[in-house]
């Protein structure tokens, strides 16, 4: 059964925009568009090696802001209240996509469209336990 | 000239994700639910992005460098390893529980909701254990 949510316009188009700035960070800085792995070495940056960073992280959260506040949000937003769910995801996501080295941008967009062999585990991977944990909170322990 | 494009990637970026939808945490909790109420949303997000990028990339190969730097800084792992499985294991069961990946948590920062911060502190302080970890681990995967 297809969700009523489901958006296919929108997301082609939103997704290839993110395909275009990956495709840019790459041929005009040569670096990767993984969020994740981005976030995770300024931790402990090289030296010349923050700069860059920081912008890209900023960008993120201005260019959502002006297309939320442009189109009014019409995707929405909702997320879950409870906060040991909120901290447990948190630190399993942060703790996940550094050791297994990417997130969702950075194997699955990145690494899919360098046909990565490492990446397509990877993506293959957490979709799977993503879904497996999706089954089990909503359809075995009945939450939300 | 390098830190204004990372800016203008990063803001394109951000507003790819909004556009698509995926900073809705419940949407992308909904193309994760496969036997439910399936929202194939995500599929196309990831679709337009990588088509898009594989032609970036095809462009790479008959390239010798970028053009705001001496060289491309690509990935040098190729094999598949423990770590790579495990480590996407355990972030594939947080983006189930919440429905966020770092990008859109990260673009849902001014949204003022503090379910947000809630989840991106202990992210950035499970990026920063990691790390710590792999320093005290004998073995060498860098």
């Amino acid at each position: 059964m297809i969700a009523a949510s489901f958006t296919p316009a929108s997301s082609l188009l939103g997704g290839a925009m993110i395909g275009l700035a990956a495709a840019l960070l790459l041929l005009a800085n040569g670096k990767v568009a993984g969020v994740s792995g981005i976030l995770a070495r300024c931790l402990a940056p090289e030296r010349g090696d923050l700069a860059w960073r920081i912008a890209f992280l900023c960008g993120l959260p201005l260019g959502a802001t002006f297309v939320i506040w442009l189109t009014g949000d019409p995707h929405g937003f909702s997320i879950s209240d409870r906060f040991p769910v909120l901290v447990a995801g948190g630190l399993l996501v942060g703790f996940g996509t550094s050791l297994g080295g990417g997130c969702t941008s950075g194997h699955g967009v990145c690494g899919l469209a360098r046909g990565s062999k490492r990446s397509l585990l990877a993506t293959l991977t957490f979709m799977a336990t993503g879904a497996l944990t999706v089954f089990v909170a909503r359809h075995v322990l009945g939450a939300g | 000239m390098p830190v204004l494009v990372s800016l203008l990637c990063g803001l394109l970026f951000g507003a790819g994700l909004a556009v698509g939808g995926m900073t809705n945490p419940a949407k992308v909790i909904g193309f994760l639910d496969v036997t439910g109420a399936w929202d194939p949303s995500l599929a196309f997000v990831m679709g337009g992005a990588l088509s898009v990028n594989a032609a970036a990339y095809a462009l790479t190969r008959r390239r010798s460098a970028p053009l705001f730097a001496e060289r491309f800084t690509l990935p040098t792992l190729l094999d598949v390893d423990r770590e790579l499985v495990t480590g996407a294991a355990l972030f594939g069961v947080g983006w189930g529980l919440v429905g966020l990946c770092p990008g859109p948590a990260l673009a849902s920062l001014l949204r003022g909701e503090l379910p947000v911060y809630a989840f991106v502190l202990p992210m950035t302080a499970g990026m920063w254990l990691e790390r710590r970890r792999r320093l005290y681990s004998a073995g060498g995967h860098r």
